[in-house]
């Protein structure tokens, strides 16, 4: 059937069989000019000694932790927060999902005005007296990632939040009012009915959260583009920079190969979760 | 008691909106700034002086026209096309019968929850090999291909719950497959398609990663990274900087506003698939 055909196609040229040579790619060195030469595993056996690499992938962590876990909490707790129609829910909703539209680089130049020396932040510090505490928030290696991490959760609260809402609409009704009048308060309501019934779209939520920030670079590459000293690199910035500024590209295929790795774990969920609503 | 709770909620999400869009009013409100006013007073003042002339800076010294074209140049084709052949799998796989087509269509899915980064060298080289490479086309394609998979399988979800009986009533008219699919399934699926095609406008035009990957040339550059490249130029010259930023942002706004329904929708379809 050529309707099926034609865009598998596409996509096999364009996404599989570039994933396919990704891998092989990671066991050569490579700078792109000659031909790639066969070295088998010794881009990995480097990257374990690699201390760059192991920051990248020690921040990455923390951004997936304090991203993800924020954005999920944020986002949940404004959707809990804003789930009731009443006056001026829809401006408050609209309010926190604007910056969803922006793109990241965007967000970043937004960010940077407010983190430039005698911006906003400092203007504000400045006000409540705290200047002691004033240092360049992007180019400190103490405080560059998490003044990274900051404007990302401001882009993605706002887009976790209507995907909770989404979910909490779904929600029958008549399991809170049977709940009410069995006696149970509102906390134990969250637990008990809300929390469970949002099964489907946890997990969603979960997969975009890990996946989005396994692929995190745009805000990063705006902002300090991984630096200063590495301090905010993560393992996409990282990836990026071995690959087209050192020309290293056996070596930065290692490296998307791990960021593969950990992405995998989770489209694997993602994809066993499909396969059995499927089945049932 | 419950006239001081609403009011704690609206003085706490008042505050929290502010929050939100308060960085946001501060660069539009920068963008009319004078250099002098900024250098003078910081970025971190209120405004004293006004000034349309940052956008003009913007616009041509800054080359954001250009940026802006070569935007809508690749945006455009690569929503209509990914579309386009999303919606024909999704057709095929939803209506008929083929053989190992769950297989197929969550195998697209999974090439779209690839990480981008295993993808970026071998198309950057699969670009030069075509000749292809530090063009728009290249772009395109690879919007288009790493889309597609999850288009498709919104679509199909979307298309699975449409009645079978129609396609069945068109089949004894005499219509054929390719009728069915553009005269019967395409306007069923129109609030899917446009709740796909404003998010996926957003999506490629807020791209930064694949343009920097496979164009070089700064004429080439669509918006994102040539806003990257006037924070170079204007070094210090935060008003020309904010109304580049406007710029660069009033696209996807003013398709957001447009499609604000299909929006919001589109996440949500995505989200309870």
């Amino acid at each position: 059937m050529a309707f099926v055909l034609v865009p598998f196609a596409v996509e096999s040229v364009w996404v599989f069989w570039p994933a396919i040579q990704g891998f092989w790619f990671s066991l050569t060195r490579w700078d792109g000019m000659t031909p790639p030469t066969f070295v088998g595993t010794d881009n990995y056996l480097e990257l374990a000694g690699d201390a760059t690499f192991r920051g990248a992938l020690v921040n990455t962590v923390i951004w997936l932790v304090l991203f993800g876990g924020l954005s999920v909490l944020g986002g949940f707790g404004m959707a809990l927060v804003l789930q009731k129609e009443r006056r001026g829910v829809g401006f408050y909703r609209a309010a926190l999902f604007t910056p969803v539209v922006f793109s990241l680089v965007v967000t970043a130049l937004v960010w940077r005005v407010f983190y430039q020396p005698d911006g906003i932040a400092d203007t504000l510090l400045r006000a409540v007296g705290l200047e002691q505490l004033i240092r360049p928030w992007l180019a400190d290696p103490q405080t560059a990632l998490y003044a990274v991490i900051l404007p990302a959760l401001w882009r993605q609260i706002g887009y976790v939040m209507v995907l909770f809402l989404a979910g909490l609409k779904a929600i029958d009704p008549a399991l809170h009012e049977a709940a009410r009048m069995d006696g149970a308060n509102s906390w134990q309501r969250l637990w008990h009915v809300t929390i469970p019934q949002m099964k489907g779209v946890n997990a969603v939520v979960l997969s975009v959260i890990v996946i989005d920030s396994l692929r995190s670079f745009d805000i990063v590459w705006s902002l300090t583009k991984g630096g200063p000293y590495h301090s905010s690199e993560l393992l996409s910035t990282y990836m990026y920079s071995t690959a087209f500024q050192s020309l290293r590209l056996g070596y930065a295929s290692a490296i998307a190969v791990v960021i593969f790795v950990l992405a995998l774990a989770v489209i694997l969920g993602y994809l066993v979760r499909a396969f059995r609503e499927e089945a049932s | 008691m419950n006239k001081l709770r609403t009011g704690a909620f609206h003085t706490g999400m008042i505050l929290l909106s502010l929050l939100w869009l308060g960085p946001v009013l501060w660069v539009v409100v920068m963008s009319t700034r004078s250099f002098d006013d900024i250098a003078a007073h910081g970025v971190g003042s209120l405004p004293r002086s006004f000034t349309l002339d940052t956008y003009r800076q913007a616009w041509t010294d800054g080359g954001e026209l250009r940026a802006l074209i070569n935007s809508m140049l690749v945006t455009v084709p690569s929503v209509a096309l990914s579309l386009g052949l999303a919606a024909m799998a999704a057709f095929a796989l939803s209506r008929f019968r083929i053989p190992g087509r769950r297989t197929i269509l969550l195998l697209m899915l999974a090439g779209n929850l690839l990480p981008p980064q295993i993808l970026l060298i071998p198309v950057a080289k699969f670009s030069e090999l075509t000749g292809l490479y530090d063009t728009l086309w290249a772009l395109i394609a690879v919007q288009v291909g790493f889309g597609l998979g999850f288009y498709t399988f919104v679509l199909h979800g979307f298309m699975r719950d449409l009645p079978g009986e129609i396609q069945e009533a068109a089949t004894i008219d005499g219509a054929g497959t390719a009728q069915i699919f553009t005269k019967v399934m395409l306007p069923l699926t129109r609030p899917a398609l446009a709740a796909l095609g404003a998010l996926s406008f957003t999506w490629i035009f807020n791209d930064l990663l694949w343009a920097i990957t496979v164009l070089r040339t700064d004429d080439n550059m669509p918006v994102t990274p040539a806003l990257l490249a006037l924070q170079g130029q204007f070094v210090s010259s935060w008003n020309v900087i904010a109304a580049g930023t406007v710029i660069a942002a009033v696209p996807t706004v003013a398709v957001f506003l447009r499609f604000q329904r299909h929006f919001v929708s589109g996440l949500a379809l995505g989200a309870v698939k």
